[in-house]
């Protein structure tokens, strides 16, 4: 509901970050080189409560798609799903309270426009609501089912793997739900803990037959969305939820489409290639531009954009270049993407490598979830500065795991790990 | 903190007040039993229903009243709580549904089993956990009740399986554990609570179907509350009669606002499954005041006379109170002297749980697997590492 959606976007307006890094030279251990802004006492409430371990960093606008509209990333979508309900008398959209607009508000005002035959709620049944949508597609229909959160996702898992996949495969083309796309928010919030923080992504990416798509930015999503809708595949689109609100760009009104399997260059560079995808981007974005001031090292950024499957010319032409990789995603390190990526560009780059690859993942490896027990700590490690109002002194400032982990911030601690991989050069 | 102070204080001065008054009665003038006629049931695949005339005794009608008092000032507590960033993520309350937790609670035993899902706080108060370890398991804190690291959604005690955050994923397991009484042959029963919404999840049925294929004492309980996060239940099932969705199961439609109604029901239930019948299912009826979780203000999707209406004309804590007072079970000060305990003994909860300090990080990583030798768990960077035991 939309009260949902505006206490998970909370907090997530994302202007502030963090704002002091500190001038140690040295990486031992990341420990001096975090310093927490000396002004954090003195910010004023609404701006510490929306301070978040990114800064979102909107693209050039782009007139190549005609009029463009201010839009956040909740709203590029709706404005993707209004094009396609507009132009495909075939499409329908269902889910668990879709029909009042979803808990993100990415729904918002279809229903009243395009009927409630074309828009509608599902009862509380993710197995149901994918394999329904599996029916709906091979009969014609372009099927666009949202699941609640990524997080629970898995009651469909059977659906997607086993018949969304291998329905083309097992059927010899004579069948297949290309029509069908899976929408999911996906990823960190700060808050969200055990059930509504989860990066699922590198399930999906070990199952032939299905498209996993991850966007960064407002204009991105609506292009890669409507490119998943177009695409005669399954697909599973993860928006990152906490760019709902805090991602807002000018956005093309028409519809447009950005080509899946198709990596974007969001900052060339020559010295190393910093791969990511969704909110990520920011944070590399950022590493790459503290890596340039403090390091002189030069980065070149890269969005995948589409998980599986995944653009290795573009990476692997990228790492021949700089000789160095650092990938970076929120899900756990082990049997992450990362590792996918990581291995391929060996097999392809090794004679060009000058470093090994690091991956690096914003909690932890073990399990995400760990951190995310506690809404608190979940948090603290991902915000420099998150709302601890009542207590923050104590919380923020002399909470155990800041004084044990002052370089428990995701900007630093990445810059950090690329100062390693790129250490003969500065 | 000086509210609080001034509360313990002016909670005190009542009290003082409220004694004196009671004092002026002696405990002899009340009736120590009556006898209520309640709502009937609705059963479905049942020869009887069970009964409508009632007893209650003073001593157990005081007791339901400080329960369902308690369980509703603690919500209201968490409420305000939540609203000064004190409790953080998720949190889902229960006031509006306390007559389920404390009827069914005394129509079973603390030995049988229950199990359910998000909306946790009351039961977990009715299977023995204490208000202090609640709170401070909503603030994240060492004396949570899982040791603050489980939040709002994830509270454990002694046969009390949580607390689940995936909708309709406890009922399976609930079936798992009456399947253990069966087998143990130890005459205990097993309660599965899920949601009106949960209702419609495919799992429900597959336990539904192992209970009854293995004859197993599982009393499945769904809480309608008229709601789902925002969808109301005629738009989510095609039959609202959640008591014959178990179809070869028998069933039972109860008055959930209803503390007798619930507790007779539920000791009818227990009843069938102790007498290997196999499992039963209960609908409650009842009604959640709040929103669905503290991000929703619960408006948007019906009306808020809706609200008042169910407030005024059956909230569970009135109709018990008017039930003791109109058969002379207890009076108005008495009554009151509970509500001023409760009051105080939340406000000591709050106190502890805003005070007492947060898990150390030496236990971050703890209980991720059983391990007899500590294993280490990489930190938020590569060089940092973390020891997990369990
Ligand atoms: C598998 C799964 N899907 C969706 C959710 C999100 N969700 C949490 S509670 C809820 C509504 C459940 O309603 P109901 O079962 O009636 O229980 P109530 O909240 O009314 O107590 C939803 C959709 C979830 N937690 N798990
Ligand atoms: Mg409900």
């Amino acid at each position: 509901m939309a009260a949902a959606a505006r206490f998970f976007i909370r907090g997530a307006n994302s202007k502030l970050s963090i704002t002091a890094i500190g001038t140690g030279s040295q990486c031992s251990f990341g420990a001096t080189l975090v310093k927490l802004s000396p002004s954090s006492n003195s910010r004023t409430k609404s701006q510490r409560r929306h301070a978040a371990h990114f800064t979102f960093q909107p693209d050039p606008e782009q007139t190549q798609y005609g009029p463009t509209q201010k839009m956040n990333l909740f709203q590029s979508v709706t404005s993707a799903l209004d094009n396609t309900l507009a132009n495909d008398p075939t499409a329908v959209i269902f889910g668990e309270d879709v029909a009042f607009g979803g808990v993100f508000r990415c729904t918002v005002g279809l229903r009243d426009k395009y009927g409630k035959d074309r828009v509608f709620n599902t009862p509380l049944c993710e197995q149901g609501i994918v394999g329904f949508g599996i029916g709906a597609a091979v009969a014609g229909a372009t099927a666009i089912a949202e699941i609640q959160f990524a997080d629970y996702i898995y009651p469909a898992f059977d659906q997607i793997v086993n018949e969304a996949a291998k329905y083309r495969y097992r059927s010899g083309n004579l069948f297949d739900c290309g029509n069908l796309t899976i929408r999911a928010p996906w990823g960190c919030v700060g808050h969200g803990s055990l059930y509504h923080s989860q990066s699922p992504e590198a399930f999906f990416a070990h199952c032939p037959g299905i498209k996993v798509v991850i966007p960064r930015s407002p204009v991105q999503a609506k292009g890669l969305l409507l490119s998943c809708i177009a695409d005669q595949n399954p697909c599973i689109f993860f928006e990152p939820k906490i760019l709902y609100r805090a991602a807002v760009e000018q956005v093309p009104v028409e519809s447009y489409t950005i080509p899946l399997s198709q990596a974007d260059i969001v900052q060339e560079g020559s010295d190393v290639t910093l791969v990511a995808w969704g909110t990520q981007i920011h944070v590399m974005r950022e590493v790459a531009n503290m890596a340039q001031e403090k390091l002189g090292v030069s980065c070149e950024v890269i969005d995948l954009q589409t998980i599986l499957p995944w653009d290795v010319e573009t990476v692997c032409k990228s790492v021949v270049k700089t000789g160095r990789l650092l990938i970076s995603h929120e899900a756990p390190i082990t049997g992450g993407f990362a590792a996918e990526i990581s291995s391929s560009v060996q097999e392809e780059c090794f004679l060009n490598l000058e470093a090994p690859i690091k991956d690096d993942q914003l909690l932890n490896p073990v399990s995400q979830l760990l951190v995310s027990l506690n809404p608190r700590l979940s948090t603290f490690l991902l915000r420099s500065s998150y709302q601890w109002r009542s207590a923050r002194k104590r919380h923020f400032v002399d909470h155990p795991i800041r004084k044990q982990h002052p370089d428990g911030l995701h900007v630093p601690s990445v810059f950090c790990i690329l100062k390693t991989v790129t250490s003969p050069l500065h | 903190m000086l509210t609080n102070i001034s509360n313990v204080l002016r909670a005190t001065a009542q009290r003082n007040g409220a004694v004196a008054l009671v004092s002026a009665r002696t405990y002899a003038d009340f009736t120590t039993e009556a006898s209520f006629e309640i709502k009937k049931c609705d059963i479905h695949k049942l020869e009887e229903a069970p009964a409508t005339q009632v007893v209650m005794t003073r001593d157990e009608g005081l007791q339901y009243y400080r329960v369902m008092q308690t369980i509703r000032r603690m919500e209201l507590k968490a409420d305000q709580l939540y609203k000064q960033k004190i409790i953080r993520g998720f949190c889902h309350l229960y006031d509006g549904q306390e007559a389920c937790a404390v009827g069914i609670e005394a129509g079973i035993n603390l030995t049988d089993h229950l199990i359910t899902a998000y909306r946790a706080h009351g039961y977990t108060y009715t299977r023995g956990g204490t208000v202090k370890q609640i709170m401070a398991e909503l603030t994240g804190r060492r004396g949570g009740i899982a040791k603050g690291k489980g939040g709002s959604m994830h509270m454990y005690t002694k046969n009390f399986y949580g607390g689940n955050g995936i909708v309709g994923a406890q009922v399976p397991l609930g079936a798992g554990v009456a399947l253990a009484c069966k087998y143990l042959e130890n005459n205990q029963v097993s309660v599965s609570l899920y949601g009106d919404g949960a209702a419609n999840q495919g799992q429900i049925f597959e336990a539904y179907n192992m209970a009854a294929l293995w004859k197993l004492p599982a009393i499945f309980i769904c809480e309608n509350n008229r709601y789902g996060m925002g969808t109301s239940v005629e738009r989510s099932a095609a039959s609202t009669d959640y008591y014959k969705r178990g179809d070869y199961i028998s069933g039972l439609r109860v008055d959930g606002m209803d503390v007798l109604c619930v507790r007779e029901a539920t000791k009818f239930a227990a009843d069938h499954c102790r007498a290997g019948k196999g499992p039963i299912l209960m609908e409650l009826q009842t009604y959640r005041y709040h929103g669905h979780s503290m991000s929703d203000p619960g408006v948007s999707y019906r009306t808020r006379e809706e609200i008042q209406e169910v407030r005024g004309k059956s909230d569970p804590i009135s109709l018990l109170k008017d039930r003791m007072l109109s058969n002379n079970m207890a009076s108005i000060e008495e009554l009151k002297e509970i509500d001023v305990s409760v009051r105080k003994e939340i406000e000591d909860a709050a106190q502890f749980a805003t005070t007492d300090p947060e898990p150390p990080l030496e236990e971050l990583c703890n209980h991720i697997f059983y391990n007899d030798s500590p294993m280490e768990v990489r930190g938020t960077n590569p060089w940092t590492k973390l020891k997990s035991v369990s």
